[in-house]
């Protein structure tokens, strides 16, 4: 599916500093039985969002009208558990384009990159320090840079690197998917079809 | 150069390398269900393309199927539509599509092996994390999401970096009572969830050399919980006596090929590893976990540890606990129990319904315990009938329900009530991940068993020594 292409994105962001925040939290499974990818947004983190009763929890900060933006902020081994897209595409459809961790699982990362969404990973340390500027100022502006491979919070000017396959780089600064790829390899994949001993 | 396991098999499947970019790799089989391969099917569609191997790829209903009265049309409206499109799909590109009621469906990762679609030296991909499961094999097989199942009908490839490898050697032997869900639950416990992300695992040592292809299937099934993207295991003779004269299976002249490649199949002696560990097996305990992510598990005997002796979950520690009910320093032991699951793609095939049947023969269900058994698949359950565990199980009191994934996600109507306690022998101990509210504590067939007779959390040498 196309995606809106990746250059730089200036936003302040919202934190949610916990750890190993798995797929089930960002999307639980109830939520999957769509056979179309519409309106997975409106279930991103739907039991930390809401009652059982359907009413919002003040708590959680996606409540909380003094964070938004177009950045998520995670803790670290964000992602973990199943490899449903669901999660990336609610990430995505609530209006996100990036989320910061300090780690990311592989398949989540992985289906991010799918989707045009960018998966950011810098050091605990910077990462605490992003959660302590939004705290102290939830108007904290950020700036990801993805052909500088660099995010920044712009009032300190704090810098850190990242880092992304050139390959996946040149995708999202497109709009491109890998299938347009593959498909351009068909013959090559045809002929090894015919070798392979299973 | 001194290859590993995962580089033979990987590098027998790369079709095209970028540079600098991930490999172009081939999928020699690949398996979908209801719940991820909707969008893949619509991107075709989009595209205007059709599956380029419908050969290589089977369909099974499994998620989001009722596990009580199959034979009725499925209740649910959202359910029926996605299982309504699985089969459309299905038929539409050609695909074997095993439905509901259908005398091949299971669970995906259980259905797989059982009709050698599953062969050493593979790869195999599905949307499913678990995917892993496959690795028992020999094979090289991961969870995808459904732009890279997309991916896989449009071309049979997928595009990924070669993960680092990880070899994890237990030696010795297993103490009585100790499984290979057991083994699984201690090696997460002891690299966290995500310590093995960004690797692909090779289990070796005598452990796993003597354990079943059930067992081997246990254990990678779980490679995903510490994080990394699958495990593997040598296939050996207990693996090509296991695949031989399966309906998948190559047969005749293909199998000899195909032997002769799978002979290759073993990690060169010197080849090097990015990470290596070992662990003595006999130190090993029945686990159980007490938090909400599978590294929180411990030996059922011990107490659930103080937050500052566990790395890297400081600040969700705590929170994990309080949706568990629980308090640092607890022992698990005589916890009250209200639910039991016995099933999943991890522990739904027949071995475990026999370890769990051998524990319950002779007593009854705990009144309080709602106990759903639900066999892997189909063949799981023709088994459990014709081994005489079903009378067994009648007896001391149990059900069978039909098979699927039920409880494992709670996709369907097979869902733990808030605030209850449920000993699962599934993959996942998440907030809510059984159903909003549920408290899940991951354990082997012979402990859910265990807790299922005596209604609370129970160290079963207790009971086996009985
Ligand atoms: S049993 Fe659970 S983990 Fe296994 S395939 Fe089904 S949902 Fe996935």
């Amino acid at each position: 599916m196309a995606y809106d292409k990746f250059t730089v994105l200036n936003s302040t962001a919202v934190p949610l500093p916990i750890e190993n925040v798995d797929t089930d939290q960002i999307i639980p499974a109830r939520f999957l039985k769509a056979t179309e990818r519409v309106g997975f947004g409106d279930n991103l983190f739907r039991d930390w969002r809401y009652k059982q009763d359907g009413t919002p929890k003040p708590d959680f900060v996606l409540n909380q009208g003094k964070y938004h933006g177009k950045i998520l902020v995670g803790g670290k081994n964000f992602g973990s558990g199943s490899s449903r897209e669901h999660a990336a595409w609610a990430v995505y459809d609530y209006g996100f384009r990036c989320v910061i961790s300090s780690f990311f699982a592989d398949i989540f990362r992985n289906n991010c990159l799918n989707i045009g969404v960018l998966p950011v990973q810098v050091s605990p340390e910077f990462l605490a320090e992003i959660f302590n500027a939004i705290k102290s100022n939830p108007q904290t502006e950020l700036e990801v840079n993805l052909g500088n491979q660099t995010v920044s919070l712009l009032k300190s000017g704090t810098t850190e690197s990242f880092h992304i396959n050139p390959y996946k780089k040149e995708n999202l600064q497109n709009g491109y998917d890998d299938i347009d790829y593959l498909l351009n390899l068909k013959e090559d994949i045809k002929g090894f079809a015919q070798n392979t001993p299973l | 150069m001194p290859k590993t396991l995962f580089d033979k098999v990987w590098d027998s499947h790369v079709v095209h390398q970028i540079k600098e970019g991930p490999d172009v790799l081939f999928i020699d089989r690949h398996m979908i269900h209801e719940v991820t391969s909707p969008v893949a099917f619509l991107g075709l569609k989009n595209r205007n393309i059709n599956v380029l191997y419908p050969e290589r790829t089977f369909a099974t209903a499994d998620h989001n199927t009722p596990t009580l009265n199959q034979h009725l049309p499925v209740q649910d409206p959202l359910s029926a539509n996605q299982l309504e499109t699985l089969e459309r799909n299905a038929l539409e590109h050609q695909i074997s599509y095993w439905g509901l009621g259908h005398e091949k469906n299971g669970i995906v990762h259980v259905v797989g092996p059982e009709y050698g679609i599953t062969l050493p030296g593979a790869t195999m991909v599905c949307g499913d994390s678990h995917t892993s499961t496959h690795g028992a094999f020999g094979a090289i097989a991961f969870g995808i999401g459904t732009s890279e199942v997309e991916m896989v009908l449009a071309s049979q490839c997928i595009m990924q970096p070669k993960p680092k490898k990880m070899r994890i050697t237990i030696t010795g032997q297993l103490q009585n009572g100790v499984s290979p869900k057991d083994v699984a639950l201690f090696i997460i416990s002891q690299l966290t969830t995500s310590g093995a992300t960004g690797y692909f695992v090779e289990y070796a040592g005598e452990v796993f050399e003597s354990m079943s292809m059930e067992g081997r299937m246990t254990v990678c099934n779980l490679s995903i919980e510490m994080g990394a993207r699958g495990g593997m295991i040598a296939p050996d003779q207990k693996t090509f006596e296991y695949i031989k004269g399966r309906e998948f299976t190559p047969q005749g002249v293909a199998w000899d090929k195909a032997m002769a490649y799978w002979s290759t199949l073993t990690s060169d002696s010197d080849a090097v590893f990015d990470k290596e560990i070992t662990f003595d097996g006999s130190r090993i305990e029945p686990m159980i976990t007490y938090g909400t992510n599978p590294g929180m598990g411990t030996g059922i005997t011990k107490k659930i540890p103080n937050a500052s002796s566990v790395e890297g979950a400081q600040t969700t520690y705590q929170k994990s606990l309080d949706y568990m009910g629980y308090h640092e320093g607890e022992t698990l032991l005589g916890k009250k129990i209200d639910y039991v699951f016995l099933g999943s793609c991890t522990n739904g095939r027949i071995e475990d319904f026999r370890a769990f049947t051998e524990l319950v023969k002779g007593r009854q269900r705990a009144k309080h315990v709602t106990a759903w058994l639900v066999p892997g698949s189909h063949k799981v359950l023709n088994a459990i009938k014709k081994e005489g565990l079903f009378d067994t199980l009648t007896q001391a009191g149990f059900e069978l329900r039909e098979p699927g994934c039920s409880a494992c996600l709670a996709m369907n109507d097979d869902k733990i009530p808030a605030g209850k306690y449920a000993v699962s022998t599934s993959n996942r101990n998440f907030e809510g991940r059984q159903g909003p509210g549920s408290r899940t504590l991951l354990a082997s067939p012979t402990v859910a068993a265990a807790a299922a007779v005596t209604g609370k959390v129970t160290d079963p040498r207790e009971l086996m020594n009985t």
